[in-house]
């Protein structure tokens, strides 16, 4: 029962990424991505961390898929821009990626059936030992603690780049250019 | 019962087209999107391997550790877009490849 819906889930995983890399229109691929992120979710709930999927679907899909959304707002200009992004990405112009990613791909997949097979390759999704949220708080909170504190500077380092790069000065430059012409 | 293998394929594979996707695509934006298929790769990856190696107590290292990829994708989104807007603002379009001088 388990492995069936697996073997689906996995299905729309890897479908909705490859159209998500083959869109034209960054709308369409936004959308696409949030299919991904709700696969993935349904994955780890499969695998029993049911904290881990809620947070993929809250932050994920929620917020990060809300900030792609919004900068593609502010960017996208309809026709124009997929008439640019077609001269940019079309098939033939991407034939040696192509060609080097499934080299890489096969070889990837000749060492995973290469690799020494444990007795104890069969993975149990019983779903009985859920890991709950009191758990990986204690942890987070107790010998993980040195993680907590590198993940809260580098929030703040990426909130100040990203304040610093987008007040650039460059913009009052191109401003008084305008002004001048 | 899944075995481990289905999990290591699914994620090979996602980050190949993730790899595909940095490779082929000369758009920035997609980039940033290919590298979010690339982060969801490894972050299947710990959480199966977590639950692979709770023998009788439940594992909560693989979760832990995809809080602190979940923070790193969120703040390389920020930098990254902030990134994007930035060339917007200077380029009037997003093809990479017109970035080859630095210098303003």
């Amino acid at each position: 029962m388990l492995d069936t819906i697996f073997i689906i889930t996995a299905a729309i995983i890897l479908i909705s990424a490859i159209l998500t890399i083959t869109a034209h229109n960054v709308v369409h691929a936004l959308l696409y991505l949030i299919v991904t992120m709700l696969a993935v979710s349904l994955v780890f709930f499969i695998l029993g961390s049911s904290f881990a999927a809620a947070l993929q679907i809250i932050v994920y899909a929620g917020a990060i898929m809300v900030l792609f959304l919004f900068v593609t707002m502010m960017l996208h200009q309809g026709e124009k821009s997929l008439a640019q992004e077609r001269h940019l990405f079309h098939f033939s112009s991407s034939i040696t990626a192509l060609v080097l990613c499934s080299m890489l791909f096969f070889e990837l997949i000749y060492l995973l059936f290469l690799m020494p097979v444990a007795s104890n390759t069969i993975f149990t999704t019983a779903l009985s030992p859920i890991v709950t949220v009191k758990q990986i708080g204690m942890q987070l909170y107790g010998p993980y603690s040195l993680l907590v504190v590198i993940s809260a500077l580098m929030l703040l380092s990426a909130l100040i780049t990203a304040i610093h790069i987008s007040k650039n000065p460059s913009t009052t430059k191109i401003k008084t250019q305008d002004n001048d012409l | 019962m899944i075995p481990i293998s289905w999990i290591l394929f699914l994620s090979l594979s996602l980050f190949t087209i993730g790899i595909f996707g940095v490779l082929a695509r000369r758009n920035l934006l997609f980039i940033l999107i290919s590298l979010e298929l690339m982060l969801n790769a490894v972050v299947i990856l710990f959480i199966a391997g977590s639950r692979y190696h709770s023998a009788s107590i439940a594992n909560s290292d693989g979760q832990i550790m995809y809080l602190l990829v979940l923070t790193l994708a969120a703040s390389e989104i920020a930098v990254g877009l902030s990134l994007v807007i930035h060339m917007y603002r200077q380029h009037h379009h997003l093809d990479i490849d017109k970035l080859n001088t630095l210098r303003d």
